[in-house]
């Protein structure tokens, strides 16, 4: 019998001695953010945030790939889909994501060939059955993300299947978390940082960045109880006036982190500047592919252009992403905003702050 | 997107140069990508995430991190709820 399985790790009676234990030891208020919006999903779904102590204040991150994609990136996958030539495939997210006019469902709609895939090694295989398309997939997410799309563009290379190619899109954790600390408006003062990310990447790139700052960062799981002892280890930090990088996620996470999926990474992709929806342009963010695997870029193979776009007025999401503004905060938020008709990303996206306080009856009386 | 699912290695085979694997996810059985975690062995666990395994999961420290909240329960009786620590 294993202790892996998940339910482990969502017992009620560990949740209330975790619980217990923060209350016992909180003296005043703390603003701490979970990273990940898988986490923000979470607490919001389990209530996690009305358990703890009045002070401690949960901040909710960037971490929602489709959120932070930027409305460059959307308008270009727009155009790639309507080609007819093209099969576009993406996460499912992606698709319901408002551009600055169309969504690809309604490019869909409209005849495109957008098909949705659980894994980028399926769009490979589509590439493979449809030589005569172009295949393209939006490659959004974390560094959670990359190692599955550096695989997919090196089992391609290896089997000659050059009518694959991606948009690449993706972004790093640590910049981000540069940014919001380096900000005049920033009030976190701890971080739960995203488990599988560190999964994948391990937690030693964060050990500067809690030097640097004197914030203490907190490697933390999904289940009720790994953000519960991740809140818990964060605040004894920070109430006795430590800020190290602590794991509590052990069972997936080590210092090092996976080294073979890091070297896949780093053999495809390396860093690249990158512009963040609703942030703006953080430097060497995100990653593109490395010379050897140009030919892999779809912009080798389409002229895309660069557009300067405009956001909805009434859309606050820039600030909710920052973690300076909540969901409630939006004057817009579940009236012309709401997952049938968003205005912004983190309304669509199973990750985003504004879809969790939606689907979790977060309404303000 | 980040979402993990731990589920347990079946089968590790080999397609088209790329290391591939069956994984059991509680009955339901999928095709995992494990050329990210090539020593993994039939029977360990591992994250997946996408169709791939982020990493293989340790039982031992899963048991180790339980046992500590064990530890919790000592710390509460000492701190009642609400009562702050000397």
């Amino acid at each position: 019998m294993t202790t892996l399985t998940n339910a482990n790790f969502r017992s009620e009676e560990l949740t209330q001695k975790l619980v217990a234990s923060i209350r016992a030891i909180t003296t005043r208020p703390w603003n701490i953010m979970e990273i990940c919006g898988g986490q923000t999903h979470a607490i919001l779904q389990y209530g996690l945030d009305q358990l703890l102590p009045a002070g401690i204040q949960l901040i909710h991150g960037p971490g929602c790939p489709v959120c932070v994609t930027s409305l460059e990136s959307i308008e270009q996958a727009l155009k790639i889909a309507r080609q007819d030539d093209v099969i576009f495939t993406s996460f499912g997210d992606m698709l319901r994501v408002p551009g600055a006019g169309q969504d690809l469902f309604s490019a869909r709609a409209s005849g495109a060939d957008v098909r949705v895939v659980y894994s980028p090694m399926e769009a490979v295989k589509i590439a493979a059955l449809n030589s005569q398309k172009k295949v393209v997939f939006f490659a959004v997410g974390f560094e959670t993300t990359v190692p599955s799309i550096a695989q997919s563009v090196l089992h391609a290379k290896r089997n000659g299947i050059t009518n694959f190619t991606i948009l690449p899109a993706n972004v790093l954790v640590p910049p981000a978390m540069h940014a919001i600390l380096s900000s005049p408006e920033n009030r976190v003062q701890g971080f739960l940082a995203a488990g599988h990310v560190c999964a994948v990447m391990g937690y030693w790139e964060y050990e500067p960045i809690a030097a640097r700052y004197h914030t203490p960062i907190v490697v933390t799981g999904f289940e009720p109880v790994d953000i519960l002892n991740g809140i818990l280890m964060t605040v004894q930090q920070l109430e006795a006036g430590m800020h190290t990088v602590q794991n509590a996620y052990r069972r997936a996470v080590t210092r090092e982190g996976n080294l073979t999926a890091q070297g896949i990474i780093a053999q495809v992709f390396e860093p690249v500047d990158r512009n963040w929806r609703g942030i703006g342009l953080i430097p060497l963010s995100g990653l593109g592919l490395r010379p050897e695997f140009q030919t892999f870029d779809v912009h080798e193979h389409f002229e895309l252009g660069h557009e300067t776009l405009a956001e909805s007025p009434l859309c606050i999401a820039g600030s909710v992403l920052r973690g300076v503004a909540t969901p409630h905060d939006c004057p817009a938020f579940g009236r012309q905003c709401t997952p049938g008709t968003p205005l912004g990303a983190p309304m669509v996206s199973s990750e985003g702050a504004c879809a969790a306080y939606y689907r979790y009856q977060r309404v303000k009386a | 997107m980040c979402l993990g699912i731990p589920g347990q290695v079946t089968d590790i085979y080999d397609m088209e140069g790329t290391l591939m694997s069956k994984v059991d996810f509680g009955g339901v059985v999928q095709e995992v990508c494990v050329a990210t975690v090539p020593e993994v062995k039939v029977g360990q666990y591992v994250l997946v995430h996408a169709g791939f395994a982020l990493n293989i999961l340790s039982d031992q420290e899963a048991l180790e991190t339980i046992k500590l909240f064990e530890e919790l329960e000592k710390f509460n009786q000492e701190h009642p709820s609400g009562e702050q620590p000397e």
